[in-house]
């Protein structure tokens, strides 16, 4: 059966959606990032989707429960690479992409995912956006 | 109601299964880019077919579309019938407000779908099924 590789990266997850994923790979990718986050005690995933060209509800879906899941064991997701025509799309359909945090490319998305962790374990520290 | 234009292409598609869906962004991402719409376009495009698709298989175990070319007033464009014989919808104007589904979903479908194209036509009859039809233009 066909799968999305899921790369460790230290204490990152990182996938690389390079397909139009249908919807029973889609569910698989989100039930693998979490099994292998909660395994591999990962706290952030990256989800690079520079290869996606269309975003629908359904696959909004997919990444805000991927972003809800992780949190539930204490990561935070990222997704990066979105194109500029998606994203322009996304706001039109009015479809919000809660529980996500996007960032320009997979360097970014690291450097945010480090700031968020680090914001996590000082506590007393207040967000500095 | 939508205006009469000159029909240049058609062909029509199935969707009754889940799979059938990607193909068919595909096939009409092809389409578009065949009468030089610009990329955002054709993201609108695609991202609202997919979401009338996806209805058609949640709400009517499918149906068919037909995806057609069409020029009006030298401008040309896509044109895309989506045609089910579900259950219909009882209120179309409540079921094209945001947020409003009996699907236990977000209810973005039908009002983004709307948004995402230059013309939207939804008719429907209880029993007997819905029919979308949406328009972009490729300048449009
Ligand atoms: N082809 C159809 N046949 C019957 N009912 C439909 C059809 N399409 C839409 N509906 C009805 O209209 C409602 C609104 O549709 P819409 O696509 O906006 O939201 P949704 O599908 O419920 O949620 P989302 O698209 O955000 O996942 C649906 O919940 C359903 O009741
Ligand atoms: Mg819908």
């Amino acid at each position: 059966m066909e799968r999305i590789p899921i790369l460790r990266m230290g204490q990152f997850l990182l996938v690389t959606i390079q397909i139009d994923l249908y919807d029973r790979l889609a569910l698989d990718l989100a039930a693998d990032l979490v099994k292998t986050a909660s395994k591999t005690g990962a706290r952030g995933i990256l989800i690079d989707i520079s290869a996606v060209d269309i975003v629908d509800s359904f696959m909004g879906r997919i990444l805000s429960n991927i972003g809800a899941m992780a949190k539930l064991i204490a990561a935070e997701t990222v997704v990066v690479g979105m194109q500029p025509a998606v994203a322009i799309t996304l706001v039109e359909l009015g479809l919000p992409l809660n529980g996500i945090h996007t960032a320009l490319n997979v360097e970014k998305g690291m450097a945010l995912l480090r700031s968020k962790i680090a914001g996590i374990a000082g506590e007393t520290d207040p967000n500095n956006d | 109601m939508i205006k009469t234009a000159i029909l240049l292409a058609t062909e029509h598609m199935s969707i009754l299964r889940e799979e059938d869906v990607v193909p068919f962004r595909y096939r009409v991402k092809e389409c578009a880019a065949g009468i030089k719409m610009g990329l955002v376009n054709q993201t609108y495009l695609i991202t609202a077919a997919s979401e009338l698709a996806r209805n058609m298989l949640k709400y009517a175990d499918g149906g068919i579309v037909l995806i057609e070319t069409i020029e009006r007033d030298g401008e040309t464009g896509i044109r895309l019938m989506f045609k089910d014989q579900g259950p219909g919808i009882e209120d179309v104007g409540l079921a094209l407000k945001d947020g409003f589904s009996t699907g236990g979903s977000l209810g973005v479908g039908l009002p983004g779908a709307k948004r995402l194209v230059n013309e939207f036509e939804i008719a429907s009859e209880p029993g007997k099924g819905t029919s979308v039809t949406i328009i972009r233009w490729a300048n449009g």
